[in-house]
Parts: structure tokens; sequence; C-alpha cells
């Protein structure tokens, strides 16, 4: 016989070892893959340069210096100076903010939408379903960077509504995977539990289910957070990017560019090599969030 | 196809391509006669009486049209070829008689069109009639010459025409002389006219129809024009390349490289940084000149506090970082319009430079006389199309207005929406060009500072004063009335300085890069190429 | 068959008018005044007004779009102000140029993310695996147009391997007969070989800068596939009969394992035409993504919408030819609608 009072420390013990066991999971995944190991080193920096980045840096970002214009690498300027004599190291860093924000929130957004959309479409079917499957059928058939271009031409070029047209390209990609997954847990049994003690249908989508698929979704969201950047910096390309002077990344590539011929390399260079390995450090650790979250579909 | 097939054809489609694709073939000969000029963009329209044609489109005609009258060349400011604003010389006229209140041009007798047939005084009215009837910009420029109604031209016979004026006008002759007025064949453009399109614009857009030294013979919007040398041209000696390949490339270091590595002939459009490294390698040969009658400045909506108020608008004239931008942004590249020595008297031209120079404390007390000590914030806008100088140029001029308090908020305007803007009148702050075909001080002043408040008045300046002295400034230039002329000018020029609502910081050079066996270029008011004479040895 | 490819078609037409939808309204909602620019320079507000009224853009909105599609049935895509040409004649002047840069370079990343994707299955966790990872990553990782810019930069400019990034063939080449519209298949056709070889060599900076850019998806779908089918029966079956390691891969596991790799191509395809945009504007290449982008910039409407709806009809038909594919590789898979 139990009595009612040693349930909780049962209860307790199997979460502690749940989590202890994604834990072992995930240093598992880490040891056996040190590529993973090494990109979520490279998050955690990158989160670091966002966060005091701009405390740390060496000069004002936005400080022009036309008698330092446009000189290479040095001890005083370390990734050089561009064509206003502003200092690209500490451009690079503080953009960090900006970028990470970029990412970040237009996946937040992305994800609040298209999962609650896709979710309610995988559990109820029917209408909910029909409409957003022709929303998503409709976002697919449009060039994306194009539809993105548009959206950001019509609306304005401002960091607001980059985010937005960043998170309406990929709302199909969430919507889908949210779908799939709703779908095939609505007649699972801790769905069919939750329903006979007296939960309302929404209650069950929000408390139970959603939950339940949160781990899947989040490895869609470290890729998509490295493709939101690389769709800033083409936006940047074609003269949509950010109001100067403010710095960002794609953007001073997409500036820099324009002085490869004439060899001043480090201008694009350095801001194409910080934008890559950021976009390279959230496509691997999605990878690698794919291999903790779900062993079996290592790929 | 079974699957097999398809697998096996597949990989040997594969095969082919992953090969590795490095020749370099050339064909010499061609290349003698051929000209490749690169560009950023190319035209929208080969004939510049039609709707929205844009400024490639200017280049094409020029080219391929003759007009009545052109201007001799002389030496220009720098050794080169620059077009002598005062003297023409006959085109498609071989004789041109200048009366009181009328012209009387006499055609050239073996002047043929493009497709043989003879060029007649009725093809010259038709022309004219069509400049002056379409609208747009076309019929706009044709007013700036008093040049307003059909009933102006008439046909004397077959080879004669006579201009008449409706109201003395010095400007009535160049303008017959700047690229709109070109003859086309009326037979064959009427032929393909229909009454919705009397004048024939939708064949004139895709196909030239002139007498002029080149003929469009091939030409792919955004991609590629080839132009072909008109064997049976009369107005002037045989041009010397008897083909002109060109390219759009939009990117603008790639242009360079096609440059530098000897693939293409000719670029403009570089940016001024280019021009300023390849002008100190010698292997190419660069030309700049000064856009006659054009500045860039910084606009002030007079209208819009607080730059209602003189003592604002001057207070952001010595706050501006005139020497920076010169070096930073235009790489040395432009005649100072700022920085005249304190007290020098005016000059009878334009542009000329002003007295106004960096100096922050007199841009601080300035601003607090005018009653802003801290400050105020505004938005500065410019045209992305030129973002290569305006971009720099607006982060080098907010961080030096931010200095005396002014914050300003950076706003990109996309280069299809700056018109709208400008014609809206609502930017507070803003960087721009003006710059006119017709070389005259008060022509500029009259677009760009009178009260009827043009599209190029951008500031909404309203101001009587001026008005009467550029008014003055017509008559006299009319009446021939030189001591007059040159005070009235003097005036309006001096008011623009002192009431300063748009602050002239350079004026800008034209810059070609060509390689060193290209040569033969002439500075023309409309500032595009002029092919018939470039040579290549 | 045929029935099957109808019906596909009627599933398709919903979203293909949500796209004609959307970019109609998007269209109208960009911030310039098309009159205003090509009223030219100097134009009054009189004059504004007047090109206005003859471009139709004084009329409400329904009864713009109402025309629009009046058009668009009678298959008048409208004209294009900034190039002044017809839409339908521009866009299938352009396409083939874009569609064979598409293709090619899809063609080029199978033939490097396939062998990569097998190899790091098979030496699953193994250093080429991990570099295979790092590699196809990378790729996808930099902007497409900083990495043309870089290509042009390098073997152009210092290296002088390339042809000048000058499009689609040299200036003093002639296009070949037109057939398919496809310079490489035209020329061979016509038995130009010069002409052949010099639109291969400009084809080949601008399909590698794609091709990088596509490895990624390939490259880690052949890989979980070909893990997949390897830790199956049958093949443990193969290799216990002792047929070669070589052979069971190859003839067994690869064949079986190609379905998830052909259902990604579509994704890659659509996915591609997009980069495009951005790559030709690079290689001046005279593809339909350049046109667009100008006149995206210009708020020069018609060619816009007929880019998105072209590109939509595209995207649908690629996906109904990898629906085909599917049946010629794998005879078991019956299409359906």
């Amino acid at each position: 016989m139990t009595s009612i009072a040693e349930i909780p420390p049962v209860v307790q013990s199997a979460r502690a070892h749940g989590l202890k066991a994604v834990f072992q999971h995930a240093r598992y995944v880490m040891r056996e893959n040190p590529v993973t190991g090494f990109a979520f080193l490279m998050f955690l920096f990158f989160v670091l340069c966002a966060t005091i980045g701009p405390w740390l840096v060496p000069h004002d970002p936005l400080a022009s210096n036309t008698a330092q214009a446009l000189k290479p690498p040095s001890a005083l300027n370390w990734f050089g100076t561009d064509q206003l004599g502003r200092d690209i190291f500490s451009r690079v860093v503080v953009a960090a903010r900006l970028d990470l924000a970029i990412a970040i929130s237009s996946v937040l957004l992305v994800f609040a939408f298209g999962g609650l959309s896709g979710v309610a479409a995988g559990y109820f079917g029917g209408w909910t379903d029909r409409i957003v499957g022709r929303i998503c059928d409709t976002i697919m058939a449009f060039p994306l960077f194009v539809l993105a271009m548009g959206i950001v031409a019509a609306l304005g070029n401002t960091v607001t509504n980059i985010v937005i047209a960043t998170a309406i390209i990929n709302y199909p990609l969430y919507a889908r995977l949210a779908r799939s997954e709703a779908n095939v847990r609505r007649d699972a049994g801790f769905v069919h539990a939750a329903r006979l003690s007296g939960n309302s249908e929404g209650r069950i989508l929000l408390m139970h289910i959603l939950p339940n698929i949160l781990p899947i979704m989040m490895v869609q969201v470290s890729l998509t957070m490295g493709y939101a950047i690389l769709n800033a910096a083409g936006l940047s390309f074609i003269g949509l990017g950010v109001r100067p002077p403010t710095p960002e990344w794609g953007i001073m590539v997409a500036e820099g560019a324009s002085f490869i011929v004439s060899g001043e390399w480090w201008i694009a260079f350095f801001p194409g090599l910080t934008l890559m390995l950021a976009v390279f450090c959230f496509n691997l650790l999605g990878d690698g969030l794919r291999d903790i979250v779900d062993p079996q579909r290592r790929t | 196809m079974d699957r097999r097939t398809f697998l096996k054809s597949s990989a040997a489609a594969v095969g082919g391509v992953a090969a590795p694709a490095v020749w370099s073939p050339s064909k010499a000969q061609s290349r003698q006669e051929t000209l490749l000029i690169v560009s950023e963009s190319g035209p929208n329209n080969l004939d510049i009486h039609g709707v929205g044609t844009n400024v490639p489109g200017y280049e094409v005609s020029w080219n391929c049209y003759d007009r009545l009258i052109s201007h001799e060349m002389k030496t220009g400011p720098n050794g080169a070829p620059y077009y002598d604003r005062d003297k023409f010389k006959p085109e498609l006229a071989e004789d041109m008689n200048v009366g009181d209140m009328s012209a009387t041009f006499k055609l050239r007798k073996n002047a043929k069109f493009q497709d043989g047939s003879p060029v007649t005084a009725r093809d010259v009215k038709w022309s004219l009639d069509r400049a002056v009837s379409v609208g747009g910009f076309p019929t706009f420029q044709m007013k700036a010459g008093s040049l307003e109604k059909p009933e102006q031209f008439v046909v004397v016979d077959d080879q004669t025409i006579r201009v008449d004026f409706i109201r003395k006008d010095k400007l009535t002759i160049p303008d017959l002389a700047v690229i709109v007025p070109c003859i086309v064949n009326s037979e064959l453009v009427k032929k393909n006219a229909n009454p919705k399109d009397p004048w024939g614009l939708e064949y004139t857009k895709l196909n030239t129809a002139g007498s002029g030294a080149y003929k469009v013979t091939r030409w792919t919007p955004g991609t590629e024009v080839v132009l072909e040398r008109n064997e049976q041209w009369a107005s002037g000696p045989m041009p010397k390349v008897r083909r002109i390949i060109w390219r759009m490339i939009p990117s603008a270091g790639n242009r360079r490289a096609l440059l530098e590595r000897g693939d293409a002939d000719i670029s403009y459009d570089q940016p001024n940084k280019d021009f300023a490294e390849l002008k100190g390698n010698n292997k190419l040969r660069i030309i700049s000149t000064p856009y006659s009658n054009g500045i860039q400045y910084i606009g002030m909506n007079v209208k819009i506090a607080p730059f209602d108020n003189v003592k604002v608008r001057q207070a952001v004239a010595y706050a501006l970082p005139y020497q920076k931008i010169m070096d930073a942004v235009l790489f040395g590249l432009a005649e100072p319009m700022f920085g005249a020595k304190a007290g020098s008297p005016l000059e009878v031209k334009w542009p000329q430079p002003h007295q106004y120079n960096s100096d922050l404390a007199k841009a601080r007390q300035l601003l607090a006389e005018a009653g802003y000590p801290n400050g105020f914030e505004t938005t500065l806008s410019f045209d992305l199309g030129f973002a290569g100088i305006n971009e720099p140029l607006c982060i080098l001029v907010q961080e030096s207005l931010a200095l005396i308090g002014i914050k300003t908020t950076i706003n990109k305007v996309p280069g299809a929406n700056w018109r709208t803007e400008l014609n809206k009148k609502t930017m507070p702050l803003f960087t721009n060009v003006f710059s006119g075909w017709l070389d005259y001080p008060e022509y500029f002043f009259f677009w760009c500072y009178d009260g009827q408040n043009s599209v190029f008045n951008t500031m909404s300046y309203q101001s009587k004063q001026i008005d009467g002295y550029i008014e003055a400034a017509r008559v006299a230039a009319a009446n021939n009335d030189t001591a007059a002329y040159d005070k009235s000018v003097k005036d309006f020029v001096g008011l623009a300085f002192t009431d300063i609502p748009r602050i002239p910081m350079f004026q800008p050079y034209v810059n070609v890069a060509m390689q060193k066996n290209v040569d033969g270029y002439q500075y023309w008011f409309h500032r595009r190429l002029d092919y018939r004479a470039l040579t290549k040895s | 068959m045929l029935t099957m490819i109808a019906r596909r078609m009627m599933l398709a037409i919903p979203s293909i008018v949500g796209v004609i939808v959307v970019t109609f309204l998007l269209t109208r909602v960009l911030p310039g005044d098309t009159a205003a620019y090509f009223a030219g320079p100097a134009a009054s507000a009189q004059a504004v007004e007047e090109v206005r009224v003859k471009l139709g853009l004084d009329q409400s909105i329904p009864v713009q779009f109402a025309s629009y599609v009046g058009d668009l049935l009678r298959g008048d895509l409208g004209a294009s102000l900034t190039t002044g040409r017809p839409v339908v004649t521009e866009l299938a002047a352009r396409l083939p140029a874009s569609t064979e840069l598409t293709l090619a370079a899809l063609l080029l990343s199978l033939v490097i993310a396939v062998p990569l994707g097998i190899i790091a299955a098979v030496r699953n966790d193994s250093w080429v695996d991990h570099f295979t990872r790092i590699f196809t990553t990378a790729g996808v990782s930099l902007p497409v147009f900083f990495t043309g810019l870089l290509f042009v930069y390098v073997f152009y400019f210092l290296l002088g391997w390339a042809p000048a990034p000058l499009g689609r063939l040299d200036v003093f080449y002639s296009s070949p007969p037109e057939w398919t519209g496809f310079f490489l298949i035209d020329s061979l056709v016509a038995r130009e070989w010069e002409t052949f070889r010099a639109a291969l060599a400009q084809l080949a900076l601008p399909t590698i800068t794609l091709a990088v850019f596509s490895l990624a998806p390939i490259a880690r779908i052949t890989r979980a596939s070909m893990l997949n089918v390897l830790a199956s029966d049958f093949v443990r079956t193969a290799r216990a009969a002792g047929l070669s390691g070589g052979t069971v891969v190859m003839r067994y596991a690869f064949r079986n394992a190609l379905l998830p790799v052909i259902t990604t191509l579509g994704m890659v395809f659509s996915f591609l035409l997009g980069a495009n945009v951005l790559v030709e504007k690079v290689f001046a290449w005279p593809g339909v993504g350049s046109y667009a982008v100008e006149a995206l910039l210009a708020s020069d409407y018609a060619p816009v919408q007929g880019f998105v709806l072209v590109m939509a009809i595209l995207y649908v038909l690629v996906n109904l030819a990898i629906d085909l594919l599917y049946g010629v590789v794998d005879p078991r898979m019956k299409v359906e609608g």
C-alpha cells in the first residue's frame, strides 16, 4: 500500500531522472560529435558579443575618422577601417546584437504564428487545416526571396519589416511541421487521457500537444535563425537593408563588396566571415539539436 | 524511357557540365572595329520623346538622330574637348540665319534618313511639332527656350524651315541644339502610328528612325544595346568606330575589373574612388570634367520649422563637414563650392563657391540666437539610386550636425520614389543634385529658386526679391544688356547665399575611364557619350 | 496518367490565384508613384496626372484588378514601363537563361553532394562524415552575392581563369540559333563548338556559386536516406549473401535511397530560383530574376506580377515533374492526385 505522501518524491525523482537523462544524452552527443560542441561554444560567444560587446569594443562604432579611412588591419584597428575611417572590429562586434535580434525575433514570430496555426490545423483538421494548407501553398509558390523583397519594399525598410518579411517566408516550414506532428499525436494516449479528465479542446492543444512537439520545433528554430541573417544580408545587397549608420553584418558585407576589386578586402571580409560563422553555427547547432531531440532521426 | 536509361542519361548530362570550363577565346579582328562600353543601366526607350525615357535613352537619341544645329568644340578646363556654349555649327541644316523674331534654316541637300528617304523641311516641322506636343519632359524642355506651339515652325520650301519666336529669349537657339529637337523620319513613323498613338511613340520606342550617325541594330533591355554606323551619314565626318556594343553590368566592382583587365573599352558611372585610383595607374585614360551648371547641395524646406528660420539655415551651413566630404566621399574628384575668401566679390557665373566653411562655434552661436541652443531632431533623406556618394555623405553630415545638437535620422529613399518625395515637398532636410542642360545662371535659378515653385525648387523657397532679380536677368539677356545682366546675376546669387535655403557643397565631376587606345572623348552638356568622335587604334 | 496531371493542375489553381491576388496587392502598396516616375524630372502636377490616366492608374484598385485579370485571361501580362516591352516577351526571352543556370547548378550540386552524402553514410561518424557536414554547411552559410563577387575577383580578376562576367556569352559571339533557349544545348544542336565552349565558360562561375549554396540540403538528405537503407533488412541480407560492399551500396542501397533525394530536389530547385535573383545581378546574367529585382525597385508593377506568376507556375510544374520522376525511379510508387 502506498500512502499519498509517498508519491511526490517518486515523481520528482522521475523528473530529475528525465532531466538528467536529457543532460546526459546531450553530453553524449557533444562528446560523440565535437562539431556540435564547437557550434555550441560559438553560439555562446555570439550571445556574449551581443550582450556585453558594446561595452568592450575599443572604438566608437559610429565615429568616423576620415584621416584614418580605408586602413588595413593593424594593432590599432584589428579589422581595419572602412571608407569613413570607422573601426570595423567595433562595428562587427556591436552588430551582433542587431543581427541576433533580427534572427531571434523573426523566429519567435514565426514560431508563435506558424506553430500555433499548424498545431491547430493538425489537431482539428477540416476547415482549419484547409485554410492553413492553402496559406502555406500560396507562400511556397512564391519565389521566397522576391516575396521578402516585395514586403520590405512595400512596407518600408525598417528592422521591424525585415523581421516580418523573414517570418512570413518561413511560415510554411513551421506550420507544416507543427501540423504533421500534431496530426500524429491527436489520437495518442496522453491526448485521450487529457480529454477524459475533462480538459477543453483548446487546453489540450496548448497544454498537452504543443509542449510535446516543442523539441522538434526547436531544431527548426536553429536552422531558420541562420537563414534570417542571410536573408537580411541579401536585402541589404539590393539596398533594402537597415538604416545607416547602424552596423549590421549584411549591410557591411554588401557595402564592402564593391571595395574587393580595388584591394580593400578587409571591409567585406571580416563582417562576411563573422556572418558566415554565425550562420554556420546556427546550422550546425540545428543538426546537433536534432540529434539530441530525436536520436532515431539522426542525419 | 525506362528508369535504367533515365539514370544513365542523366549521369551523362552531369558529366558534360562538370568538365572544367576555362577557355579564353578572342576574336581579334572584330575587336578592332568595335567599342565595348559598360555601364550600370541602359535605356528604357530609344526615343527621347517617349513617355519616361531615362537618361541612358538620351544617349541613344543623341547618337542616332540629327538636330538642325549643334555646338562647336573648344578646349575644356581639363584640356579635353568641351562643347562651346556660345558657338553653333550646322548639323542637318547647312545654313542658319537668325533674325529679330525668327530663325531660318536651310537643310543639307544630300541628307538621308537611315531608310534612304531624303530629309525634308516637312520632316523637320513634324519632328518639332511632335516635341512641343507630346507632353512630359520633351515639351517642358522645348518651353525652356520659348518653343511652345506648332505654329512657330513654318515650312518655307522643301529645303527651308523657319522658326518663329513668340518672345525674345536668349535660350531659343541653344534650346534647338539640345537632345530633344531631334529630326525624325516622319513618313516612316506615320506609317507605324495609329489614332491612339498619333506620334508613333510605340514604334520609335523600339526602333530608331533618324538620319543620325548610328542606328540601333539590337536591343535587349537591361542587357545590351548594339549600334552600327550609318554608312550614309551626311551631317558630319564619318565616325571611326563601326560598331558599339553597350553592355549593362550592375556591379561596379565587376565593371572596374573589366576595365583593368582590358576587356571593356569605356566605363562611366564608376565610384569616385575607382577613378581616383585608376588615375594613379597608367594603364587607363581617365577624363574628369565638372558638371556644367550643376551642384550637389543640402536642401532645407523653408516651410517646415525650424528651417523657416534663416539663422538655423546658416547654422547648418556652418556645421557641414565640407572638406571631409571632399576627401572621404569624393576622393577629391569634385570642385569645392564652399569656403570662398571672406569679403571676396561675387562673380557673374554659376556655380560659384559661397563663403560658409566648417565652423562649429559659429554654428552653435547662430543656433542659440535662433532659439535652439540645444538643437532639435529632424530627418535627413537621400536618393538610394546614388547611394555610393549619398550614403557616406549623409553619415558624415549626420555626425557633424550631432555636434551642434541637431539629431538626424537617415532616410533612404529608393530611386523610383525620390521624385515623388521631392514633389511632395515634405522632406525637411535632404541632399540632391541639380544640373541644367542650358548653362546659364538665370536658367538654374529660374528652376531652383523662383517663386513659381517648380519641382526643382525643392526647398519651397519663395521670395519676391529673388523673383525680381531672376526676371531682370532674363530680360537683360534677351536685350543683350550686359551691365544689367551682370548686376542681376550677382543680386540673385548673393541673396541665395545669405538666405541659404540650399547649401551648395560641390560641383560633381563626370568621370569617364577608357583604355589607352581609345580617344576622342568629348564633354557635352548632357554628360553622355558622343560616339561619333570616338576612335580606337 | 493524363487525368492525374489534370487533377494536379486543378489542385494548384487556388494557390496560383492566391499568388496573383497577393502580388497584385503588394505591388499597389509599393511606395513609389509610378506616374510621377515616368512623367519625367520636370513634370508638372498636371503632366503627372496625364501620365496616370495614360497608365490607367487613376482607376480604383478593384477596377485595376479586374482589368488586370481580364488581360491575364487573354494571356497579356502587360508591358514593363522601365524596358517598354511586353512582359510576356521579356519573360520568354529571359526564362531560358535563368532555368539553364539553375539546372546547371542543380546538376553540379547533385554530382558533388550525392557522392559526399553516400560516403558520409557509409563511413558514418568518420572524418569524411564530419568534413562533409562542415563543408556543405559552410557553403550554405555565406550570402550568395558575396560568394559570387569573391569568385569573380579571384577567378577572373586575379587569376584570369574565368571569362569576363558579361552575361551568357562573350560580346564577340553571337547566340546560337534558338531551339530550346539553352545556349549549351542549342550550340550543340547547331554544331557550333566554339560557341558551346564560350557559353560553358560563362556559365561556370555563376553555376558554381549557386551550387555551393545548394550542397547542404542534398548531401544531408542523401546521407540520412542512405543510413536508413543501410540499416534495413534487405541490405543486411545482401551482405550476408556475400555480395561485395560496393555492389551492395551502389546497386541496392543507393537506388532505394534515391526517393527522398528526389523529393528534396523540388524544394532545392525553388530555393535556387530564389537565390538566382542575387547571382544574376552579380554576373550580369540576363535572367528573369534580375529583371524582377529592377522592376520591383522601380515600382514597375507588370514585370513583378508576371515574374511571380511564372515562378509559381514553374514551381507547380517542377513538383509535378518530380512526382512523375518518382514513378520512373520506383515503379512501385503509384502516383496519385
